[in-house]
This record gives C-alpha cells, sequence and structure tokens, in this order.
C-alpha cells in the first residue's frame, strides 16, 4: 500500500498521526518545562485540525464541537495554566538531567513497535486509516507513561498524563468518528476538574516538601520500614 | 424509575449545599439525613424492581436489572452508616485541631459526590459515562486522601491521583476499542449501551473485544487494587480520613469490580471463549496470595486492613473469573459480607485510633480494658474478615472454595493456603491490640457502635440463613451474570 495512491482525507489524517506521534516523542527527550508544556499545546493543536478535518469529511458536526473542546481545554486552558505554575515557582530556568535518555528514546521506539504488534489482529477488519489511528494512539499512550516514568518534575508528570488523554482523544476521534457526545462532554469535564485539581495539587507539594520533585515524596511504603 | 433521578438529585443537591452554604454546627447530621433519604429511595427502587423486573428508563439512559439493584441498595446502606460514623469522628477531629472547618465543608461536599460518583456508576446504561463516574469518584476522593495536610496524606494523595487517572485511562482505550466494534455493526449514538451491546454480542469482533478487555482489566482492576496495580490503596487508605477509608474499602473497589464483571459479561458472550475469566482468575490469585502476606510486614492498622480488602477483592475477581453459577454466587455474597464487615472494621479501627492517639499497631494496646465496646468490635470483626464460622464470609469463602475444588481442583491448595496466611496476619498484629496491657495515658472516648453492631449482625445473619429475598435476588444476578442458573 503506497500513500500517494491513497485519497487526499487518509493522507491527511495519516501524515497528522504521524505528526501526533512524533510531539510525544519531542516530549519524551525534553528537559527543560517551558518548552515541554509548548511541545503538549501543539500536539493539542494537531488533535484540534484532526477534529475539524475529520469532520468536514465524515460531515458530523458534532466533531467541530470536539474540535472547540480540545481547543479550549488542551491548547489554552491547560498550557497556560502549568506555565503559570512553572514561572510562579520560578522553575522555568531548570533543565532536568534526563538519565538514559538514549534508553528511554530506544524504548520509545520499542513501544510503538509493541503497539503495531498488539493491535496485529484488528489489522484485518479495518482499513489503513483505523488501523493507524489506533495504534499512534496507543503508542501516544504508552509514551506518555514512559514520559512520566523518565522524568522527576510534577509538571512533567502531569504533562504525561494529559498527553495520555491526547493518544485517547485522537483514537476516538478518528477511530469511531467520535464518542456520542455526552460521553465526550463528559470526559472533557473530567479532564478539567484534574486539570483544577493538579493546580491545588502543586500547591499543596510545594508548601510540604518545598520542591515539585517526586522523587522526594519518599515517606511511603508497601513494607513499612 | 424516578427514584433512580431522586437519588442522582438528592445527591447532587448534597454537593451543592455543604459546597456553598455556611458552616452549620449539625453538618454531620445534615449528611446523615441525606443519606438516610437516600437509602430510603434505593430500598422503594429496590423493591419495585423485585415487583416488576428490570428496569430500562425512557431514554434509555439508566438500567437497573437484578445484578445493579442489589449493590446500589448496599451502596446507599454503607453509605448512611458511615455517615453515621463520620459525624461524631469529624467533630472529634476538629476538636483536636487537625482540621478546619472550611475543609470540613469540603469532606462532607465531597462524601456527597463520592456517593453521586458512584450511584451514577451502578445505575448508568452507558458504559462511556460509567467511565466518567468512575473517574469522576478518583476525583471527588483525591482531595479528601490529603484532607489533613501531612506531607503523607498528600504523597499518598497525589500516588492515588496518578495511578488511579493513568490505570482508568486505560479503561478508556479499552471502552474506545469496544466502541470501535460495537460501531461496525451500526446505531453508533447507541453503541455505548449496555441493553444494545448485549444484545449484539455475538455479531461483535471477538478479537478486538479480547484486546479491548484487557484494557478495561487493567485499568478497572487498578481501582480494584490488583496486583501489581494496588500501589495506591493501603496508601490512600491509611493517610485519608477513616470514613473515607470505610466508603473507599466497602464500594469503591466493589463498583470497579462491578464494572470489570459487566465488561465481562459482554466478552463472553461476544467470544465464546474463556480468555477473559482466565485473566480475572489470575490477576485474582495473584493479589489474593501477595496481599495474604503483606499482611504480615504491616505497622500501621488502616494498611493492615487495606491489604486485606486487597485480598478479599482478588478473591471475588478470581470467583467472578471461574464462572458457573456456584463461584459466580459466591462472589456476589462475598462482596456483600465484604462490604458490611470491612466498613464496620474500618469504624471501630477509626475509633482505635483516636483512642491510642496513634494508628502505630506497636503503641495500641489493652483496647479491652480501655474501652471494651471498641475492643471487641475490632475482635469480631477481624473474626468475621478471617473467614471464621458463623460469620457470612465463612459461606462465601466455602462456597468458592466448593466451586474451585470442583472446576480447578489444584488451585484448592494454594486458595486454602491463602487463607490460613492471611489469618495469621491479621491475629498476629490484632491479638495484642486487644488483649494487651493498656499504656499510660490511653482513656476512652465516645464512640458510636450502633453501624458497627448491626453491620456485623447482618453478616451473622447473612452466614446464619440467607434471607429468601436475598437468595432469590442472587439466583437471578447469577443466572445474569454466568448464564445459567444455581
Amino acid at each position: 500500500m503506497n500513500i500517494e495512491t491513497q485519497d487526499f482525507y487518509t493522507q491527511a489524517i495519516l501524515s497528522m498521526s504521524a505528526l501526533v506521534g512524533l510531539m510525544s516523542f519531542l516530549m519524551l527527550g525534553q528537559g527543560r518545562l517551558p518548552r515541554l508544556i509548548l511541545v503538549f499545546a501543539m500536539q493539542g493543536m494537531l488533535l484540534t485540525l484532526t477534529a475539524i478535518l475529520a469532520g468536514y469529511e465524515l460531515n458530523s458536526p458534532h466533531l467541530y464541537i470536539s474540535a472547540l473542546l480540545t481547543f479550549a481545554l488542551k491548547v489554552v486552558f491547560i498550557p497556560s495554566m502549568l506555565q503559570k505554575q512553572v514561572f510562579a515557582m520560578n522553575i522555568h530556568r531548570d533543565v532536568e538531567a534526563l538519565k538514559n535518555n538514549t534508553a528511554v528514546m530506544l524504548s520509545g521506539a520499542s513501544l510503538m513497535v509493541f503497539s503495531y504488534y498488539v493491535l496485529q489482529p484488528i489489522i484485518h477488519t479495518s482499513s489503513m486509516i483505523m488501523l493507524n489511528a489506533l495504534v499512534v494512539s496507543l503508542s501516544v499512550v504508552l509514551l506518555g507513561l514512559l514520559l512520566m516514568i523518565s522524568h522527576r518534575q510534577a509538571v512533567a508528570h502531569v504533562v504525561g498524563f494529559m498527553s495520555i488523554e491526547n493518544g485517547l482523544f485522537f483514537a476516538a476521534m478518528v477511530a469511531t468518528d467520535g464518542m456520542p457526545m455526552v460521553v465526550e462532554l463528559g470526559v472533557a469535564f473530567d479532564v478539567l476538574v484534574a486539570a483544577v485539581l493538579f493546580g491545588i495539587f502543586f500547591f499543596h507539594i510545594r508548601t510540604s516538601i518545598d520542591s515539585l520533585d517526586v522523587d522526594m515524596m519518599n515517606k511511603l511504603h508497601e513494607v513499612e520500614k | 424509575m424516578i427514584a433512580v433521578y431522586l437519588l442522582l438529585v438528592l445527591s447532587a443537591l448534597g454537593i451543592a449545599f455543604f459546597a456553598f452554604t455556611g458552616h452549620h454546627k449539625d453538618i454531620g447530621k445534615l449528611n446523615t439525613r441525606i443519606n438516610a433519604v437516600s437509602l430510603g429511595v434505593t430500598v422503594w427502587l429496590a423493591t419495585t424492581v423485585f415487583q416488576h423486573g428490570t428496569i430500562l428508563s425512557g431514554g434509555k439512559a439508566f438500567l437497573i436489572d437484578s445484578f445493579n439493584v442489589y449493590l446500589i441498595v448496599l451502596t446507599a446502606f454503607v453509605g448512611f452508616t458511615t455517615s453515621l460514623f463520620s459525624a461524631p469522628y469529624m467533630a472529634h477531629e476538629i476538636e483536636l485541631g487537625k482540621l478546619t472547618e472550611g475543609r470540613l465543608k469540603l469532606y462532607y461536599s465531597m462524601y456527597q459526590g463520592f456517593m453521586l460518583a458512584m450511584y451514577l456508576v451502578l445505575t448508568t446504561n452507558n458504559m462511556g459515562i460509567m467511565w466518567v463516574a468512575m473517574e469522576g469518584a478518583t476525583l471527588a476522593t483525591v482531595l479528601l486522601v490529603s484532607l489533613y495536610r501531612t506531607p503523607e496524606s498528600i504523597e499518598a494523595a497525589w500516588k492515588y491521583f496518578i495511578l488511579c487517572g493513568v490505570g482508568i485511562a486505560q479503561a478508556l482505550f479499552g471502552t474506545i476499542l469496544l466502541y470501535y466494534a460495537a460501531s461496525q455493526i451500526g446505531d453508533p449514538e447507541n453503541a455505548l449501551l449496555w441493553t444494545v451491546l448485549y444484545e449484539h454480542a455475538a455479531q461483535l469482533n471477538p478479537k478486538i473485544l479480547d484486546i479491548a478487555f484487557v484494557f478495561l482489566l487493567i485499568g478497572y482492576g487498578t481501582k480494584i487494587g490488583l496486583v501489581p496495580l494496588h500501589n495506591w490503596l493501603p496508601d490512600a487508605h491509611s493517610e485519608g480520613p477513616t470514613p473515607m477509608s470505610a466508603v473507599l474499602s466497602g464500594l469503591l473497589l466493589n463498583d470497579a469490580l462491578y464494572a470489570v464483571v459487566r465488561n465481562k459479561m459482554l466478552v463472553d458472550g461476544a467470544t465464546q471463549s474463556h480468555i477473559a475469566g482466565y485473566l480475572m482468575m489470575g490477576f485474582g490469585l495473584v493479589s489474593f496470595l501477595v496481599a495474604a502476606l503483606f499482611l504480615h510486614r504491616q505497622k500501621d492498622i488502616k494498611r493492615l486492613f487495606s491489604y486485606s480488602s486487597i485480598e478479599h477483592m482478588g478473591l471475588m475477581t478470581f470467583a467472578f473469573g471461574m464462572g458457573g453459577s456456584l463461584a459466580t454466587f459466591a462472589a456476589l455474597l462475598h462482596m456483600t459480607v465484604h462490604s458490611l464487615v470491612k466498613s464496620a472494621i474500618f469504624v471501630t479501627v477509626g475509633h482505635t485510633a483516636q483512642i491510642a492517639g496513634t494508628q502505630k499497631m506497636a503503641q495500641i494496646r489493652g483496647l479491652i480494658k480501655t474501652q471494651p465496646k471498641v475492643g471487641w468490635g475490632l475482635l469480631i470483626g477481624t473474626v468475621a474478615i478471617a473467614g471464621f464460622p458463623p460469620f457470612g464470609v465463612f459461606t462465601s469463602e466455602f462456597l468458592v472454595l466448593l466451586a474451585t475444588m470442583h472446576n480447578y481442583p489444584w488451585l484448592t491448595p494454594l486458595l486454602l493456603l491463602g487463607i490460613g496466611i492471611a489469618f495469621a496476619g491479621l491475629f498476629r498484629h490484632i491479638q495484642p491490640i486487644v488483649y494487651g496491657e493498656k499504656p499510660e495515658g490511653q482513656s476512652s472516648i465516645k464512640a458510636n457502635l450502633i453501624p458497627v453492631m448491626v453491620h456485623l449482625g447482618l453478616a451473622l445473619w447473612l452466614g446464619l440463613a440467607i434471607p429468601s429475598f436475598l437468595s432469590d435476588w442472587f439466583s437471578q444476578a447469577t443466572l445474569l451474570i454466568s448464564g445459567s442458573a444455581l
């Protein structure tokens, strides 16, 4: 299957999924928080564009509402909130030294291959768009997890968490033409509340351990000492 | 049907009321009253279902069948009795100066928020909404875990938030895959409704459903506390206020298991294979054994009992996974008695910690001498949860064992071993707490033990004789879940 032989919509969606995946890799290697948040906002922007594109092509107006929600939440509200927090706490100049950057990148790549492997059984039942969209969204989810493992800043954890949501949203949009409206609104509401709660938590963590380094939260153990 | 709307509206009003009105002296009593009315409403709902069978609301938004209706009553019941306990408990915490009035308002508002999320998980007919409500339950309780604002509680809340949030995101991926499979058979707007899904189960693509179930099990399994996804559970239980531990253990874990079982019913119908069941059995058995071992290494009394919750949830997951009418019946019974006994235990544990002024088990001694009622409550609760006859936990564990001997005889020794290890793990800690010498300065407090007595009394009753309406109910639910009558 050659990409040039596909119609315009397929090509556009495939490029979008490639870019969304690329953003996740960029986040993975990013040690500076303001830039991490910027890349996250770009991923949100790509999602918005994809939603508009899919809404236009599939003629389903409710995807425009999803696009609007995504834009408001993932491009404007959450990034600006995080950016504000980062500047308020004066950690915008810190560069997190990422350990084993090469290993993290390589495992990121393997995770993407792994996603293809996991979703292999679906290949017979779906078009190229569906398969690649699902695979990219699964790998964005897994890369989000890897981001949380490899970074120590609480802000980076929140970005990872939210980019997992991005991956899920991408799957819902492209593979299934959007979830039913009521579910989508519910999910958006949850994301909004979660974002607000994360803001509150930054404040609490900061006041309790005087840092946002989650490695310093190490008081509770599975087997108590 | 009005009952369902009433139930949801009531809790929603509760959230707004506690959040926006000024401080009341009787804020705890108000919370109790709201929960009492909710309980009444659920009983009304249950009798309607009992007489007329499954109810589906007009817009197909809510589905009440014999499986979820008894969980709804159980949720309302435990919510009510825990609120009875929480009123004096929280008042005492205020006296100790651990909390401010603003945080007390947050507590009560989020108590209702949690109840609303639980009712919504159980009543909704839409599996997407179920996900939203489950995440909502996390969001409602996360600020309660960090209510005391100690470094430990903030760490626990952060862990709870991140782990459950990420975990449940996997469930959303599973839901999307399922929706993808379901939307291929047409009618995408209704494709997430349980009623529609069950009707068309045989037409769904089994390969997609297998993959979807793995994600759903991991996602909701995080909330059940299945090993190795259980890390948040002991922390959240031990650092939050005790009434919260009681409802988390008694309700949240059950409702997450409910979500998994609903999905399993669907996947079983579609794939005609036993893969979902095997996965649940594996996770369940590992959780059961690992948690039983961890019981021995605990030092904090609330952590001890939260590991016991993991152990019991593991056993239930195992039993539901095994399938078949006997195992399913046993699992349903175990869900009920575990909720009752475990929330009773957390109530006594809350009192115990207030009496001793600490949660460290090494410093709590001579409870029977200090305050006999609390001591006996804790001892009897522990006896009940360890699976001694004549309590209901014995009955249900015995039935699980019978079913295992019948279906997978070679797993029986493992189960027996786990039960033995757990028993030893609980009693090596609880025996000295109850009987030991009373330390200096430990004095009795004002305690409300009515919830404990009612819960343990009910567990005893279920152990001696299951009333006929309840066994009818369980049989109907068993038929619904396992497809065969007992």
